[in-house]
């Protein structure tokens, strides 16, 4: 099939994955982005959320943070926080979210971390669910 | 002539040494397996990073105004060199392999009648460098008590650079390291981070991508390229650390080789030594006797 491309998640310890995928779908920092073969070259952040990898199976990573590049039919994720979803514990997202939640409450924090937090709590708590 | 006894002294005193050395080079072996890996992992991910700010470099029409972290200021009159060596010594000349590659460039540097300044990671490279160019080092980084390299250190180092380069205390950045090729070889490399080396690029790989920014260029640039610089020297750290190990491992290897061939000369020397005291013992006894 030739509507595929090649998707790698990389963080700086590992490479997570490297596959083939017919869709891609990531949290940018702008909102939810889904990615085609053919895309047109592009580069941008991801802010906290799920990249939902669609190839023969379903595959799910949560993120917190990342760069994005395509080019090439080549889809480049580095981050250092993604997670599969199929191996998160439960009990470790309670306590992510405690953090954040307590992070919230802080008025030291720049609207831009603001935003970002709110954005992992509802990830995380729709993961929870 | 050495006595009998002080032979026997040394021989033992070599066996121990190389029993110390055997053991260095069990321990260095067990932790190159692991900061092998994890270089070797790490590659990917500082590589990546490299390509995408090079084609990014390749894609910005106007220098005038691109970020002057990713073109440079456009002068190259001032210097900064980050050399990084290891903390501990007896890993044979992992550390001098370093310092020799930086000084000939520093001397280079300082011919053309160019500003030199020069961090120093790692205590080793601190102490062989400070002999010759004590002045120029301004600032001084050693991970010491850190058992395992992560990336926040590599961060540390990297905001370092960054802030002196807003402060405009440079126009060039190298770092030096040993890049670990195999448990034999590394090779000392220097690296040049601020601005972006396009020489390194891929060959046949000059399509010109215009990128597609969200949320815009100078955003991504601004967030970008200082995670790059981190990204940089926290490779080049990983980089060191497995083949400080590597280094060391062949280095107490070639010791321990040493110690036994050391040994063994001793022990031909004292079983020589040994025959000619019975020799001459029974020549006395003989032309004792003869005389009577």
């Amino acid at each position: 099939m030739s509507d595929k491309f090649t998707i790698e998640i990389i963080s700086p310890d590992q490479t997570i994955l490297n596959q083939d995928a017919n869709e891609v779908i990531i949290p940018s920092f702008e909102g939810q982005m889904g990615i085609l073969n053919n895309h047109i070259p592009l580069i941008t952040f991801l802010r906290p959320g799920i990249i939902t990898i669609k190839a023969e199976d379903e595959k799910k990573y949560y993120v917190e943070e990342g760069t994005v590049e395509f080019s090439n039919n080549n889809l480049l994720i580095l981050t250092s926080t993604a997670k599969d979803l199929a191996y998160f514990k439960k009990d470790l997202i309670s306590g992510l979210i405690q953090k954040e939640e307590s992070k919230l409450r802080d008025h030291q924090v720049t609207d831009k971390e603001r935003y970002i937090a709110s954005y992992k709590i509802e990830t995380l708590k729709e993961i929870n669910q | 002539m050495p006595s009998l006894d002080d032979l026997k002294k040394r021989i033992k005193s070599v066996k121990s040494t190389q029993k110390i050395t055997k053991a260095m080079k069990m321990v260095a072996a067990a932790k190159l397996r692991k900061a092998q890996e994890s270089a070797e992992k790490g590659r990917p991910y500082s590589q990546k990073m490299q390509n995408i700010i090079l084609n990014l470099t390749k894609s910005i029409n106007d220098p005038q105004n691109a970020p002057k972290l990713l073109v440079g200021t456009g002068e190259d009159k001032k210097y900064l060199c980050v050399v990084l060596t290891a903390d501990r010594g007896l890993c044979g000349g992992f550390n001098s392999n370093i310092c020799k590659l930086a000084k000939t460039n520093f001397k280079k540097i300082l011919s053309e009648g160019k500003e030199l300044n020069i961090i120093t990671v790692g205590s080793k490279g601190h102490d062989q460098i400070k002999r010759e160019y004590g002045k120029h080092v301004i600032k001084k980084f050693s991970f010491k008590d850190k058992k395992n390299i992560s990336f926040n250190e590599a961060e540390e180092v990297g905001k370092e650079i960054i802030s002196l380069f807003n402060q405009n205390k440079f126009d060039k950045c190298i770092i030096f390291y040993n890049n670990f090729k195999n448990v034999i070889t590394q090779i000392p490399k220097a690296q040049q981070i601020i601005p972006a080396e396009s020489k390194n690029l891929i060959e046949g790989n000059d399509e010109n991508f215009s990128y597609e920014f969200e949320p815009d260029e100078d955003e991504i640039l601004e967030d970008l390229l200082p995670k790059n610089i981190s990204t940089q020297v926290f490779k080049a750290l990983l980089e060191n650390a497995a083949s400080e190990q590597g280094s060391r491992m062949t280095a107490m290897d070639n010791a321990t080789r040493n110690a036994g061939d050391l040994v063994d000369k001793l022990t031909i020397d004292y079983n020589r030594s040994r025959q000619a005291s019975i020799t001459k013992e029974l020549i006395e006894i003989i032309s004792g006797a003869e005389s009577l």
